[in-house]
């Protein structure tokens, strides 16, 4: 929106902060000011503390993160090869077959996450693929939530892609692999750190179908927060939520940093 | 190499939109397809390519039947209109991908990819990206990477189209230039502008609503062309509908003397002339009519003159005195530059 008296302007930046501040700035800044605090009594939380951080960066808490960290990576990186790789199938589909596929991709989203853990916790509680118990259950079930994002961004982006480039490449005797390869993959490369990013946001944040299934030696992150608040220790599941926080943007700016080198115009 | 349609049909969820061509290129010769829109010429030109696949009918390369091929085995070079250069790559390795793709060696790839470049005179800019290059630039690019692979058959859709008037001409020159240094090159040529077909094409075919409606050489389609459509898209016309006499042709009460060329006296037929071959004043013959407009174009008088209720346009170097709107002129025009077209034949469907 173009605004161009220096008033108006004002006006919407005002405006801006109203809304902003109390809904998504607010409840952040909560948590970081709890975090510090060993009593919330009065309007503003009180007794300064980093205690909670020493604990939240070491030992158990320190093993959980980690725990997040890999899995969201491995979850996300399969999520990615898969959603791409079905999404690129897809773009040679027919129309109406394109579309049974994407529903089936949005499945998993559709579907309450507390219903896809408690599916994936059944599924393979069983032989032949007796996973229940082991830090791969946690890692498929994250990878079958997040799959969903990253074919629906990979395919939004390939519907975009002009096919003027595969058609140039395959006249100069590029092979569909190598089409593939040095073409099409490099053009998408920005929508897929985006759909990366995102994947791996979406994994360190899963609690609900994680709860179910996480083995005692595989406790990522949210659930460790959870357990704390649980038990009534907000303060110290505060700090932990603020290094779960950190650790993810962390992560997403460096995936941001990659992407604006790959983008090409 | 020759590029040969045999009776090409293409369709669309059943809507023709080629409707079987047949034409031949010699090898060495720039056929430029013309048409507007919608002629099917692009279709005709990614039928080569091996983008779109024929309902029915055979394309050659030579004598090979590449019909069945995919795009990437058919060994042509391809220009088109938006270049689609790789913008993740510099303009060297745009150039070496196609040597790449052929896996030619490395010292094979860097000498090829010099003289692409220096053919088309893009030595400069190897290391940059297609994104700090102008239109022309990146045409030239462009043009230097179809030609990097050694193509046999070069094919070129509307490349000039999304450059200004200006830098236009100027790739016209080179592209006439290059095809003098590869002589062995065929070139089909894809274009909506009669100037870049008339001042490159050895061969023009004109196409219109999924046909080919005519073929030959630039001289003979713009002197003799064979229908209306013709006349009126190779060059400016005027299309008279005039009824063939013994001696020549009847427009309204004027008697035209012009070559009936075994026409049955009584048809109808529709006269061509063009309207730089119309002279002012007296003359064989003489039209007489109003001065409808007069648009002054530099070196150039433009008149529209009524004649028995036909518009006839009528070029002439810059006047001295040019007639007024709504002033009585005479028109001549000399017997051997009209040219008398078979009425129906491709007639005014449109």
């Amino acid at each position: 929106m173009l605004v161009h008296s220096r008033k108006a302007k004002w006006a919407v930046w005002v405006l801006f902060l109203v809304l902003f501040v109390p809904l998504f700035a607010l409840p952040l800044l909560v948590v970081l000011g709890a975090s510090l605090a060993t009593h919330w009594s009065g309007v503003l939380p009180s007794g300064p503390t980093i205690d909670h951080y020493r604990a939240a960066t070491r030992g158990e808490a320190l093993q959980a993160l980690t725990t997040s960290l890999l899995t969201a990576l491995a979850a996300s990186l399969l999520a990615l090869a898969v959603g791409t790789w079905a999404a690129l199938a897809a773009a040679a589909l027919k129309k109406s077959h394109r579309r049974v596929m994407d529903a089936l991709f949005v499945l998993p989203v559709a579907v309450p996450s507390v219903v896809v853990g408690l599916s994936v916790l059944v599924a393979f509680s069983q032989p032949p693929l007796l996973l229940n118990g082991t830090r791969w259950i946690v890692i498929l079930a994250h990878t079958v939530l997040v799959t969903a994002f990253a074919h629906q961004s990979v395919s939004a982006a390939i519907v975009r892609l002009d096919p003027a480039y595969e058609q140039a490449a395959a006249s100069l005797g590029a092979g569909p692999a190598r089409v593939l390869w040095r073409v099409r993959l490099p053009l998408l490369l920005p929508s897929l750190t985006a759909a990366a990013g995102l994947c791996f946001a979406l994994s360190m944040g899963e609690l609900s179908a994680t709860m179910m299934l996480y083995p005692p030696d595989w406790t990522p992150l949210p659930v460790l927060i959870h357990a704390a608040t649980d038990r009534g220790a907000l303060f110290a599941g505060s700090a932990v939520a603020v290094v779960l926080m950190a650790a993810t943007l962390l992560v997403l700016f460096a995936v941001s940093r990659v992407r604006t080198r790959a983008s090409y115009r | 190499m020759s590029i040969r349609f045999d009776s090409v049909t293409v369709a669309y969820d059943g809507n023709v939109v080629l409707d079987s061509l047949d034409l031949t290129v010699a090898p060495g010769e720039v056929m430029a397809l013309l048409g507007p829109s919608g002629s099917g010429k692009t279709t005709a030109l990614r039928a080569v390519a091996g983008f779109v696949r024929p309902a029915s009918g055979r394309v050659l390369l030579g004598e090979r039947d590449v019909t069945d091929l995919p795009p990437h085995r058919r060994g042509i070079g391809m220009v088109v209109q938006q270049y689609a250069l790789f913008p993740h790559m510099r303009v060297e390795d745009n150039v070496a991908f196609g040597l790449k793709a052929r896996r030619a060696t490395r010292a094979e790839i860097r000498q090829r990819v010099a003289d692409a470049l220096e053919m088309t005179g893009m030595a400069a800019y190897a290391r940059r990206y297609p994104r700090e290059l102008s239109g022309g630039q990146q045409q030239r690019v462009a043009i230097a990477r179809a030609l990097a692979v050694r193509p046999a058959v070069l094919l070129l859709d509307e490349p000039l189209s999304a450059l200004d008037a200006r830098l236009r001409s100027g790739m016209l020159g080179e592209l006439a230039r290059l095809h003098r240094e590869l002589p062995e090159v065929s070139i089909l040529y894809v274009t909506h502008d009669q100037i870049e077909a008339l001042t490159l094409a050895d061969r023009i075919a004109v196409m219109d609503k999924a046909r080919l409606r005519a073929c030959g050489t630039p001289r003979e389609l713009y002197r003799a062309p064979a229908d209306e459509f013709t006349a009126s898209f190779v060059g400016n016309a005027n299309l008279l509908p005039v009824t063939v006499t013994a001696g020549g042709a009847a427009l309204g009460s004027a008697e035209l003397q012009v070559d009936t060329a075994g026409a049955v006296a009584g048809a109808r037929a529709t006269l061509c002339v063009r309207p730089h071959l119309v002279g002012l004043g007296d003359g064989p013959n003489r039209l007489t009519g109003t001065v409808s407009e007069i648009q002054w174009r530099g070196s150039t008088h433009r008149l529209y003159v009524d004649v028995a209720g036909h518009p006839v346009m009528a070029d002439l170097r810059e006047l001295r005195n040019p007639p007024a709107h709504g002033d009585e002129v005479s028109l001549h025009f000399a017997p051997e530059d009209a040219v008398l077209l078979a009425a129906g034949v491709g007639g005014d469907e449109r």
